[in-house]
């Protein structure tokens, strides 16, 4: 029940009073309630959970996260360390 | 950016693995706490991967196996009245209660439906006005904002056949309650990222602070979940307490504002008995006086029903990371999701279930091999 998914907000409409969206998740759509993040645009990704969008995901963030651990295996490959044996 | 492929990069989960084995100097016992997390370290392996001085336990984050037996039961009372329709997440229906559950309710001929969003139910009671529709509201803080919802738009339409059976936990409270409790060997929290989405992380450096114990807030694919270990692991060995978000593209530290606010206009702080763990203050949410009139257990006479719990199940010690689930005698064997004692072995976010499904083969070696 906690597994949100991100997917694709494509379309956004009111229906019976209420912000809604279809959002793609990899060729799946569904509809969700947008009441929570009203700022969200079509194309942008959200993490959808028990039909709402709860979170408008940061693609700055996105980007910092996967920089990070890059540099990480960036250092690891210049001091020759193999990423393969991981346990003793 | 997809958010998702990204997150599973093989390569990249290796190297994070490798940091962490390079940084870590001594043990330490990590817990996640969402049951979603569990089931992502133990289907893609991350506990595997995770340098042997590093220990996850499994934490009480699983809404269907917390929801007290007491509430099932009244679940299965009120599923079974004649002009009811009882709707629920999926997740619920093969959840124990004494004796059966909402499958066999169903089987029995009660009208169980299976919503994914709680604005189904109220779509199902605008559509049968002579039929009264209750809708099980159940889970932590990432289903809080939907559930609330649908009473508060109940509430806008001026639907007279619309109820809630209310069950809501709040994760900052069961941490207390862990990190407070005799047994604890918890030293380190992932906190759940989707709860965090939607609730921030403002109420959490009080709990760091109060117990010594960092917390990294963490998300749910490999990556996510190795950059919280990551992080956690840096902070307990600089002996550094404090919160750190692991998880920025979809946490900020004040979470969801919107939701936040309709949480609070519809539902009251109220104490909360969890399921296999007790009565814990305050660590719930249920309807504040002004939306009483959607509450189902005043709408119905549910109060009398005697609940009684598998005396073998030690599901209790499970969401508290005191057990693991192939330490319980009747796990795989008495105890199976098809025929779950607990709540536990139920759902896609119990930890027993998860042990079944994800690591059944290595348990089985691990016997073998003594």
């Amino acid at each position: 029940m906690c597994l949100g998914v991100p997917g694709k907000l494509v379309e956004i409409y009111k229906s019976g009073g209420l912000l809604m969206g279809k959002v793609d998740f990899g060729g799946v759509s569904r509809e969700a309630c947008l009441e929570y993040e009203p700022e969200a645009r079509v194309g942008d990704y959200v993490v959808i959970h028990v039909g709402f969008a709860i979170s408008l995901l940061s693609e700055q963030e996105a980007a910092k996260t996967l920089e990070v651990l890059r540099e990480i295996s960036d250092i690891q490959a210049e001091l020759g360390v193999e990423p393969g044996e991981v346990r003793a | 950016m997809k958010y998702v492929a990204e997150f599973r990069d093989a390569e990249l989960v290796k190297r994070s693995a490798q940091q962490i084995r390079r940084e870590v100097t001594r043990p330490w016992t990590l817990m996640e706490i969402c049951g979603g997390q569990t089931h992502a370290i133990l289907r893609y392996g991350i506990d595997e991967l995770l340098p042997t001085e590093i220990e996850l336990v499994h934490g009480p984050g699983c809404p269907v196996c917390v929801t007290p037996l007491e509430q099932i039961d009244k679940a299965l009372a009120l599923a079974s009245l004649p002009n009811v329709i009882f709707a629920s997440y999926g997740d619920m229906l093969r959840v124990p209660g004494s004796g059966r559950d909402l499958f066999s309710v169903r089987a029995a001929g009660g009208d169980v439906r299976v919503v994914y969003s709680p604005l189904d139910a109220v779509t199902m009671a605008r559509e049968n006005p002579d039929t009264e529709v209750v809708f099980f509201a159940i889970g932590f803080e990432t289903t809080a904002p939907a559930n609330a919802m649908s009473v508060y738009q109940a509430a806008t339409l001026g639907l007279k056949n619309f109820s809630v059976l209310v069950s809501h936990v709040r994760v900052p409270p069961a941490m207390h309650a862990i990190l407070g409790g005799e047994h604890n060997r918890v030293q380190g929290f992932l906190a759940a990222g989707h709860v965090c989405a939607v609730m921030g992380y403002w109420e959490y450096p009080p709990i760091a602070e109060q117990y010594r114990t960092p917390i990294a807030v963490t998300g749910f694919e490999p990556l996510d979940l190795l950059r919280g270990v990551l992080d956690a692991v840096r902070l307990l060995e600089a002996g550094v307490v404090k919160v750190v978000n692991s998880y920025g593209r979809a946490v900020t530290y004040e979470g969801n504002r919107p939701a936040q606010e309709l949480i609070k206009k519809v539902f009251l702080e109220c104490d909360r008995k969890w399921r296999g763990i007790g009565n814990i203050p305050m660590s719930g949410w249920g309807l504040r006086p002004e939306y009483a009139q959607f509450d189902a257990e005043r709408r119905f006479d549910v109060s009398a029903i005697r609940s009684e719990e598998s005396p073998i199940c030690v599901a209790g010690q499970i969401l508290q990371g005191q057990l693991k689930p192939p330490q319980c005698p009747a796990f795989g064997t008495l105890c199976t999701p098809q025929h779950p004692l607990g709540a536990t072995m139920v759902s896609s976010e119990g930890a027993c279930a998860a042990y079944f499904h994800y690591n059944k083969a290595a348990l089985l070696s691990e016997v073998s091999n003594g």
